[in-house]
C-alpha cells in the first residue's frame, strides 16, 4: 500500500534542479510526480519515478545525498468536497499529515495526492477503513 | 594623564631592578607550589637562584597554552582556593576552557593597569563609559570595569550584542568613552546612521578598542566615522585580560607594556631565540606580580616587535607595534578567540554529523562573519525540512554556546568542500582580501 | 548558625534602629528636595514641608514614587548627584521602550556591597567558597549585585552570566563550584539537565544556592533543595531601589530580613494608597534612606508581601517580609527577566504590516519559562515563499530578544483564531504554575 518516494539534498542554486534531471533521462528514469520544498539555502526535491532503486542509485553515484521514503498515494474524486472528506477522515482518526502534494492521473478521472504521515501505517489503515481508495505503489510508478 | 606617576615614568635601570627582584620572587613562588614548574625547571636543569639577571631569562622554559590544557582546571594555580577570589576562562584548542585564578591582590593590580590604561587613552573620571565587551567568563567586560571603576568615571555595564539598545543608551546617557572591539565600533558606527543617528554629533569622544587585530586603516576609518580618538588596546586572559599594554592618546603609536608587572620578550617563533629589539617575532610575557596564576615566558601566539625608541608621553615603558598576526591557527572573530580544532570536536558530538566542513571567515561591512559548511551525509539526511533546519539550528547554537561566537550554518551537498591534497582545506578567511 | 557579616548594624535594638531611620530619613529628603525637581514639585504639590516629617508616621504624608515617575524623567532626572559622582550606571525593563536608569556613587556601591555580603554571608556563604554566579552581567543589577558581595566576603568568583546550560554544568563540575546564584527556575533546569547525563548530581560539589529575580513558592524550594542536594535561600531586590540586597533571609527561612538601616518599608493597599497594619498582605512600598544617587521615596514595588516584626532567632533585629506573591499590576516575570505586555505590543507596531493582534502565551518548558507571541496572519504579512514567511518570524523574534532581553517564539496563526474576551483580545495567558 506504500509508495517509494525518493528525496534529495539540493543546494539553493541555479542548475542543480537541471543537473537531477538530466542524471535521471540520462538513465532513462521516468518522473511520474515530484514537488520542491524550499528554504533560503537548501532545498528537499521529493519524487516519484518509474524505477525508484535504479533513480536512487544514479543519483547517489553523482554525489547527491538521496533517502529513500515512504508516502501513501490516495485516489481524490474529482468533484467539490472530494478531498475535504477524505481528511475529515484523517483528522477523526488523529493522523497528522506532514506533507502532501497532488498531480492529476493521465487518462482517469481521478486526481492523485501523496501524503506523508506521521505513522504511515496508522494512516493506511484509517483510510482503508473508511473506504478510501489507497493506491499500490506499482500502480502509482507505472501511471 | 598619567595614573601612576610613580611606576609609569620610572627610569629605565630602576625598572629594570626592579623587574629582576620581581621574577625572582616570581620563581620561587612557583618553583615551591607549581609542581608543573618544579618539574619544568628540574628538566632544564635550573632552579629560581640559578636567575641572576635579566638576560639569565633565556635559560627558563617556555610555558604554552597546551601546558594550561594539561593542568586543567585549577593545575597551575600558585595560589590556594580560599586566597582566589575571581576565575575567568578563554578558549582552549578543544572543548575544555583555559582557567585563570586571580588574588584579591591580583584583582587591585588589574584594575590599576586598566586605571593607566584608561588615563593613557585619555579617559578621567567625569567620563560616562560605555562598556560593550562582553561580560562573564571572558575577560573584557570585567577588566575594562573595575579599571573605569578605579578612575571614577560612570561605568555603564552594557556587555556585548544588541546593537539597537547600544545606540539608544549612547544617545540618551551621553557616553563619552566607548570600549569594545575596532570591528563592532564601525558596526555601531553604520547601525547608528540607518536609525538616523551620527555618532560624531554626539558626546563620544575616545574609543578603546582591542581584542582583535586592526590596521591603521581602520583607525582613520573608526576616527572619521565616530568623531573620536580612537586607542588599540592589548591583553590577554592567560596573562591578566585587557590591559597588558595600551597606547597612549599623545603617540596612538606602539602599545606601552606594563614592565613593572610583566616582562616582554620577542622571539623566533620556529627556533624559540631570542630576537633583539626592533625585530619581529612572537611575543613571549612573563608575568611578575601575579599570585593567582603566574605565567613564565608564556608564549602568545601574537606576532608584533618592540619600538625601541623612548615615547613623547614621558613614560619609559617598552612600547610593542600593532600586533600584525598569529602563529599559530587561531582565528579572531569579532573579538572572540576561535580553534578550527573546537569546531571540530563540536561537531562530533554532535550525532550523524562526521566533520566535513569548512569555516568561511568574511567581513560583513565591518562586522567578521563565520559561515560553517557542514556536507550533508545520508545519516543526517531527512525528507522533512524541519528535521535539516533543526540540525542547522542545532550546530549553530551549539557553536554559538560553547564558543561564543555566532554564525550561519550551511548544509552543503557531499564532496562540494574545496580538498587539497585530498585533506580539506579547514579554514577559507577571506577578511584581508580587500 | 551562619555567621552575622555586620552585627552591629543587623542586630540594632529596635529604638536605635528607627531613630537612625529618622535621621537618615531626613538628611535623604533635604538632599532630594534640594537637588532633584521631580521631588520638589511633588512635595510643593502636596504641600508637604520637608521639615515637617519629624517622625516616621510623618512618612505617609508624603506622596509615592511611581515607575511612571522615572519614565518622565529619563534618563537622568532623578539622579540626587552631578554624573561625576556617578560611578554606575544600571537600568531595567521600562513599561515602554525606554528602559529604567538608575545610578550609583562609590558610596551606593560600597553600601550594596556590603548588603549582598549581609545575605550571602545570612545564606552560609564563606571565604572558602566558589561561588558560581549565573545572572547575566550586563545593565540587568542581579549579576553585579552578587558578584561584589560575594568578592567582599573573599569567596572565589565564577562570572558565569547567563545561558548555555551544558557549560554551566561543565564548569560547575570541573571549577568544584560550592555556591549557585540564579533564578530558581534555572535550578531546576540544570537539575533537569544533570538527571539526565550520566555523571547526576553526585558529581557537584554544591552546598548553597542563592536564588532571586522571580517569584517562586515553597513547593518549588523543597524541590530544588531535594533534586540538587543543597540548602536553597530566597533574597529580594529591585534596580529602582538598588539591586538585590534590599532583603535575605537567613537560614531560618521564615521571611527575608530587609536591611532597615538602608530602606524603610511600608504595606501599602494598592487601591487606596492607605499604609495597612504590621502583618497586612499589600503592596510593598520601599524608602532608601542611605543612597546618594538616586534615592526614592515611597517607591511603589508593585510587589505583594506582607512584614513581620517578630524577633527571628537568628539574632538579626531586621523586618522580615515572606515570599512576594504577586504583583499589583501587568508586569511578567520571564526566566527572570520583567516584561511588560505594552513592550511587545510597541514593537509589533513598529514590524512594518504587523496589526497588533497578538497574544502572549507562557507556559513552563520542564521547569523554563516559554513565551510564545501568537500573531494573526493577515494579507499584508503572508508570503508564498516558505523562506520570506519564515524571515518575517526571526525579525519579530529578533526584534523582542533584543528588545525584551528574552527570547520568544513567533507563531503566525490564522486570523480570528486568538480567543477575544468581549470583543477585546485576552492578550496573556500565563499557564505557569507557580
Amino acid at each position: 500500500m506504500k509508495v517509494e518516494q525518493i528525496s534529495i539534498f539540493i543546494e539553493n542554486k541555479s542548475g542543480r534542479l537541471a543537473e537531477v534531471t538530466r542524471i535521471l533521462g540520462d538513465a532513462g528514469v521516468n518522473i511520474r510526480a515530484l514537488s520542491l520544498a524550499d528554504t533560503s539555502d537548501f532545498g528537499i526535491l521529493r519524487l516519484i519515478v518509474d524505477q525508484t532503486d535504479k533513480a536512487k542509485d544514479v543519483i547517489k553515484a553523482e554525489g547527491f545525498t538521496v533517502s529513500k521514503t515512504e508516502v501513501v498515494a490516495v485516489e481524490v474524486p474529482d468533484r467539490p468536497k472530494g478531498l475535504s472528506g477524505i481528511l475529515d477522515v484523517l483528522d477523526a482518526g488523529k493522523v497528522n499529515v506532514e506533507y502532501m502534494y497532488a498531480f492529476v492521473e493521465r487518462c482517469g478521472e481521478n486526481a492523485v495526492i501523496i501524503f506523508r504521515f506521521d505513522n504511515t501505517e496508522e494512516a493506511i489503515k484509517v483510510l482503508l477503513d473508511n473506504g478510501i481508495n489507497v493506491l499500490k505503489g506499482e500502480r502509482v510508478c507505472q501511471m | 594623564m598619567i595614573w601612576n606617576d610613580e611606576f609609569e615614568t620610572l627610569p629605565r635601570e630602576a625598572l629594570a631592578s626592579l623587574q629582576l627582584k620581581r621574577l625572582q620572587q616570581t620563581l620561587q613562588r612557583v618553583y615551591a607550589s607549581v609542581p608543573f614548574y618544579r618539574e619544568s625547571f628540574q628538566k632544564a636543569n635550573i632552579t629560581p637562584d640559578s636567575i641572576k639577571s635579566l638576560q639569565d631569562m633565556e635559560k627558563l622554559p617556555f610555558t604554552l597554552k597546551q601546558d594550561m590544557r594539561e593542568n586543567y582546571p585549577y593545575g597551575l594555580f600558585a595560589a590556594p582556593l580560599d586566597q582566589i577570589v575571581r576565575i575567568h576562562a578563554s578558549s582552549g584548542t578543544t572543548g575544555k576552557p583555559t582557567v585563570v585564578g586571580y588574588t584579591r591582590r591580583d584583582i587591585k593590580n588589574w584594575a590599576e593597569m586598566m586605571a593607566r590604561s584608561f588615563s593613557a587613552a585619555g579617559a578621567h573620571a567625569g567620563d560616562v563609559i560605555h562598556n560593550a565587551y562582553g561580560y562573564g567568563l571572558f575577560t573584557g567586560g570585567l577588566g575594562a570595569h573595575y579599571g573605569a571603576e578605579e578612575i571614577g568615571a560612570s561605568v555603564i555595564p552594557m556587555s556585548g550584542g544588541n546593537t539597537k539598545k547600544q545606540i539608544m543608551i549612547m544617545k540618551d546617557f551621553g557616553s563619552t568613552v566607548l570600549t569594545c572591539t575596532p570591528s563592532y565600533c564601525l558596526f555601531l558606527a553604520e547601525a547608528a546612521l540607518e536609525e538616523g543617528i551620527d555618532i560624531r554629533d554626539l558626546p563620544l569622544r575616545v574609543g578603546i578598542h582591542g581584542a582583535e587585530p586592526w590596521s591603521e586603516q581602520m583607525r582613520d576609518e573608526i576616527e572619521e566615522k565616530l568623531g573620536i580618538k580612537a586607542i588599540d588596546i592589548y591583553g590577554l586572559s592567560e596573562i591578566l585580560g585587557p590591559g597588558v599594554g595600551i597606547e597612549c592618546i599623545e603617540a596612538q603609536n606602539g602599545l606601552h607594556i606594563w614592565e613593572d608587572h610583566f616582562i616582554p620578550e620577542i622571539i623566533d617563533p620556529e627556533s624559540g631565540e631570542v630576537l633583539p629589539h626592533g625585530e619581529r617575532g612572537e611575543l613571549v610575557i612573563t608575568t611578575i606580580t601575579k599570585e593567582g596564576i603566574p605565567l613564565i615566558r608564556y608564549r602568545t601566539r601574537d606576532i608584533t616587535r618592540i619600538i625601541p625608541d623612548a615615547c613623547v608621553c614621558g613614560r619609559t615603558h617598552l612600547r610593542l607595534e600593532r600586533m600584525s598576526g598569529r602563529s599559530d591557527d587561531m582565528l579572531i572573530i569579532r573579538g572572540v578567540n576561535v580553534f578550527p580544532s573546537q569546531i571540530e570536536s563540536l561537531l562530533m558530538q554532535i550525532e550523524g554529523v562526521e566533520p566535513h566542513y569548512q569555516l568561511l571567515v568574511d567581513r560583513d561591512g565591518n562586522l567578521d562573519t563565520l559561515e560553517v559548511h557542514v556536507e550533508v551525509n545520508e545519516k543526517m539526511f531527512s525528507d522533512e525540512i524541519k528535521v535539516l533546519q533543526g540540525l542547522s539550528r542545532e550546530i549553530r547554537s551549539q557553536i554559538k554556546d560553547i564558543l561564543g561566537v555566532t554564525c550561519e550554518v550551511r548544509l552543503v551537498e557531499p564532496k562540494t568542500i574545496a580538498r587539497s591534497e585530498g585533506k580539506a582545506q579547514r579554514v577559507i578567511d577571506n577578511r584581508n582580501k580587500s | 548558625m551562619s555567621r552575622i557579616w555586620d552585627p552591629k548594624n543587623e542586630c540594632l535594638g529596635r529604638d536605635e534602629l528607627t531613630a537612625l531611620q529618622l535621621s537618615r530619613l531626613k538628611d535623604t529628603l533635604q538632599r532630594v528636595y534640594a537637588n532633584i525637581p521631580c521631588y520638589k514639585d511633588k512635595f510643593d504639590t502636596y504641600g508637604v514641608q520637608v521639615d515637617s516629617v519629624r517622625s516616621l508616621d510623618d512618612l505617609q504624608k508624603l506622596p509615592f514614587t511611581t515607575k511612571e515617575d522615572l519614565r518622565l524623567n529619563y534618563p537622568y532626572g532623578m539622579f540626587a548627584v552631578p554624573l561625576k559622582d556617578v560611578v554606575r550606571i544600571h537600568s531595567s525593563s521600562g513599561t515602554t521602550g525606554k528602559p529604567t536608569v538608575v545610578g550609583y556613587t562609590r558610596n551606593d556601591l560600597n553600601n550594596w556591597t556590603e548588603l549582598t555580603a549581609r545575605f550571602m554571608t545570612a545564606a552560609g556563604v564563606g571565604p572558602e567558597d566558589i561561588v558560581h554566579i549565573a545572572f547575566g552581567y550586563g545593565l540587568f543589577t542581579g549579576a553585579f549585585g552578587l558578584h561584589y558581595g560575594a568578592e567582599r566576603i573573599g569567596a572565589s568568583v565564577i562570572p558565569m552570566s547567563s545561558g548555555n546550560t551544558d557549560k554551566q554544568i561543565m564548569i560547575m563540575q570541573d571549577y568544584r563550584s560550592t555556591a549557585l546564584v540564579c533564578t530558581p527556575s534555572y535550578a531546576l533546569t540544570i537539575a533537569d539537565r544533570m538527571e539526565k547525563s550520566s555523571k547526576g548530581i553526585k558529581s557537584l560539589s554544591l552546598k548553597v544556592g542563592l536564588f532571586g529575580a522571580e517569584p517562586w513558592s515553597e513547593e518549588m524550594r523543597k524541590e530544588i533543595e531535594s533534586r540538587l542536594d543543597i540548602v536553597a535561600t530566597d533574597n529580594y531586590g529591585l534596580s529602582e531601589v538598588m539591586g538585590p540586597g534590599v532583603a535575605g533571609e537567613c537560614l531560618n527561612r521564615s521571611g527575608m530580613h530587609i536591611f532597615e538601616d538602608h530602606f524603610i518599608p511600608e504595606i501599602i493597599d494598592p487601591d487606596s494608597g492607605e499604609v495597612l497594619p504590621p502583618g497586612s498582605i499589600g503592596e510593598l512600598v520601599l524608602t532608601c534612606i542611605s543612597k546618594e544617587a538616586f534615592p526614592m521615596i515611597r517607591y511603589r514595588t508593585r510587589d505583594i508581601t506582607c512584614l513581620d516584626y517578630e524577633p527571628c532567632a537568628c539574632g538579626r533585629t531586621h523586618v522580615r517580609m515572606r515570599k512576594t506573591m504577586g504583583r499589583s499590576d501587568d508586569m511578567l516575570i520571564i526566566k527572570g527577566v520583567n516584561v511588560f505586555p505594552t513592550q511587545i505590543e510597541e514593537i509589533l507596531f513598529q514590524v512594518e504590516g504587523c496589526e497588533p493582534h497578538y497574544q502572549l502565551i507562557l507556559d513552563r518548558d520542564g521547569s523554563i519559562d516559554t513565551l510564545e507571541v501568537q500573531i494573526e496572519v493577515n494579507e499584508r504579512i503572508f508570503f508564498d515563499e516558505m523562506k520570506r514567511q519564515r524571515e518575517f518570524v526571526n525579525k519579530i523574534e529578533k526584534k523582542l530578544a533584543s528588545a525584551l532581553g528574552v527570547g520568544a517564539t513567533v507563531k503566525l496563526v490564522e486570523p480570528s483564531s486568538l480567543k477575544r474576551h468581549e470583543g477585546k483580545a485576552q492578550r496573556v495567558i500565563d499557564n505557569r504554575k507557580t
